[in-house]
């Protein structure tokens, strides 16, 4: 199952990384959203998949060695609220940006570098 | 020492209550002083620190490695000293310059969530919760950025917005490789796991993630570019504000991970970090020599002084360290306070492109000193701060042999000359050209609107005077940096 997982990571960031380095400031975003969500199964990942046992147990309960890891679940969980915040506001942004100056290429973003 | 948490939750406390109460007349009194409040605060802790050493907080009870730990030693709490400073005159700063289409009350809510998030980074002992507080600062950040909603903000805003939030997800990247090889966050108790385990070898892909998560955060060589897109598109107090904070909580946590827990391949990350500082010094340098636009100017040349501060990490002695500590204290303060007169250029002028104007040194003889004053510490002239900052670096990469780099330092210290230079000829010295901004000019400043930038000189021009006693503070950081056992030992008092 781990190794599944670690290939669905890995699809994932691929496609974060095609949809932003296209032209569109939508894509981009978009990409942003598959960027955070592979670091998010990532971090899911890193404590490794203990099926059907639960993270938390009543104080007799189970051994250690058969208790599924709850912190990095927790990890995510923070990592995912955290994650819809910034996706909001990016898309706040774009969408004040398009309101302005009616463009969603990226190209056009030239006037602040130089 | 529960007072420990009070630079996270004073700000909190003053965001909810700016909510409730959303008056400008409030704002205006509620900015700095409760600023003024944190730097108190920051200096009694430092009084605390130099008492105990090193001193921690277990949050909720939950004993370290299990909880989170809130841990401020000489490093941290010179860093809160400092910042605290820097935004107590920039709230008093923005009271006079903010443009008036953005409302206080709305700025000073996101300044304490921004500096909310800043002290969260510089106390935290916890990997996790260091991101948490980075997503904190950053948002925080992002809503400041565009909060005048002009074209431009948002553009850079965008840019601003894109790298940073794709250092955050390597920084969580980071994290989670971390946790899936040792098992634990907290930093001490990392520490006390990869000094003694012979396969941290295999920590190198995590700190490959968070060195380039930090990368982007301290705007170092590679991976600077969303700076100069950005920093000179808000308002000038927002810009000031930034240029203050916002890189060195990067070169902050940089200073922390890569001396207390990524100390086990030092031959290839400190040649790694000592190639990328001088190219970042020259690189900023020479960019800023390019630009004719303070803002510009200045902002390339944050960049140019980060290289210095790696550059000390790089040398990896305690000397150096302590060099580079010093070198970032000064930096704050003096970066900073160049944005500020570049704020009044602007107020009395109304242009930041340095060919328009002319003439400020006779109108405006105050400024003129007060923008001599951190121009030189930046440049490296005694006796105020930046020459004995820069000194300690030299000094201890010529004693480590590390003689390209310090070949580098010093030729960069002309760069910064030039570009000061620069900006001085131009904006003071020469003649006022015939333009539309020559009538432009408000015929006074007040007293208080030159305030701010005084206060930032004065500590400069302190900083110098008193380097000795400074230096005995960044010494004593650097070895607590260097000789992490009573780290260590504080915060896991009840485990080992």
């Amino acid at each position: 199952m781990e190794i599944v997982l670690a290939i669905v990571v890995g699809v994932l960031y691929t496609v974060s990384v095609y949809l932003m380095l296209r032209r569109s400031i939508l894509k981009f975003i978009i990409g942003l959203i598959f960027m955070s969500n592979a670091t998010n199964l990532l971090v899911f990942l890193s404590a490794g998949l203990v099926p059907g046992s639960p993270g938390f147990i009543k104080p007799e309960g189970v051994a250690a060695e058969t208790m599924a890891d709850p912190l990095p679940q927790a990890l995510v969980l923070t990592a995912i609220v955290i994650g819809l915040g910034i996706v909001v506001f990016t898309l706040a942004l774009k969408y004040k940006f398009f309101e302005l100056t009616g463009t969603d290429d990226l190209d056009q973003l030239k006037q602040t570098d130089s | 020492m529960s007072l420990i948490a009070f630079p996270i939750l004073f700000p909190f406390i003053l965001i909810i209550i700016l909510l409730i109460f959303r008056s400008d007349r409030l704002s205006r009194w509620f900015g700095p002083i409760g600023t003024g409040l944190l730097a108190m605060l920051s200096v009694y802790l430092l009084v605390l620190v130099r008492e105990h050493g090193v001193i921690a907080l277990q949050m909720g009870g939950w004993e370290a490695p299990f909880g989170i730990t809130l841990v401020i030693d000489y490093f941290s709490a010179l860093m809160l000293v400092v910042s605290s400073i820097i935004t107590f005159v920039v709230a008093i700063y923005a009271l006079y310059f903010l443009t008036a289409r953005i409302r206080l009350n709305r700025f000073f809510i996101f300044f304490f969530g921004l500096i909310m998030g800043m002290n969260g980074s510089f106390i935290t002992g916890d990997v996790f919760n260091l991101f948490v507080w980075f997503e904190v600062m950053l948002m925080s950040s992002f809503v400041l950025i565009t909060l005048g909603r002009t074209k431009d903000q948002l553009e850079g805003g965008i840019k601003y917005l894109a790298l940073n939030l794709i250092g955050s997800l390597f920084l969580l990247a980071g994290v989670g490789l971390l946790y899936g090889k040792t098992g634990t966050l907290n930093m001490a108790h990392l520490a006390q796991i990869l000094t003694t385990d012979d396969q941290a070898i295999l920590m190198n892909t995590s700190a490959v993630l968070f060195f380039v998560a930090f990368g982007i955060k301290a705007a170092v060589f590679p991976l600077y570019f969303w700076l100069p897109a950005s920093y000179h598109t808000p308002d000038v107090t927002i810009t000031s504000l930034f240029a203050g904070l916002l890189t060195k909580v990067g070169v902050y946590t940089f200073f922390r991970f890569f001396t207390l827990f990524f100390v086990h391949d030092p031959q290839f990350w400190h040649q790694l970090i000592l190639v990328i500082a001088g190219f970042t010094m020259v690189a900023g340098g020479m960019a800023a020599a390019a630009h004719y636009e303070t803002r510009r100017i200045l902002s390339y040349h944050i960049i140019s002084q980060i290289g210095y501060m790696i550059m000390g990490l790089g040398i990896f002695t305690p000397l150096a360290v302590a060099g580079a500590i010093f070198f970032t204290l000064h930096n704050m303060l003096a970066k900073t306070n160049t944005f500020l007169v570049s704020g009044m250029i602007n107020k009395v002028r109304g242009t930041y492109l340095l060919k328009n104007i002319g003439g400020l040194y006779k109108e405006y003889p105050l400024m003129a000193i007060l923008f001599i004053i951190p121009a030189f510490a930046l440049a490296g002239v005694p006796p105020v701060s930046g020459f004995f900052a820069k000194f300690i670096l030299i000094k201890a990469g010529i004693e480590n042999g590390n003689y390209g780099i310090t070949a580098v330092a010093v030729l960069t210290g002309l760069l910064t000359l030039y570009s000061m230079l620069k900006i001085w000829n131009e904006a003071f010295l020469k003649v006022q050209p015939h333009n539309e901004f020559e009538k432009n000019t408000i015929q006074k400043l007040s007293f208080m609107e030159y305030l701010p930038s005084v206060i930032l000189g004065a500590a400069s021009i302190l900083m110098g005077v008193f380097a000795y006693y400074v230096f005995d503070f960044t010494m004593e950081a650097a070895n607590q940096l260097l000789d992490t056992e009573l780290y260590i030992k504080t915060v896991l008092k009840g485990y080992q």
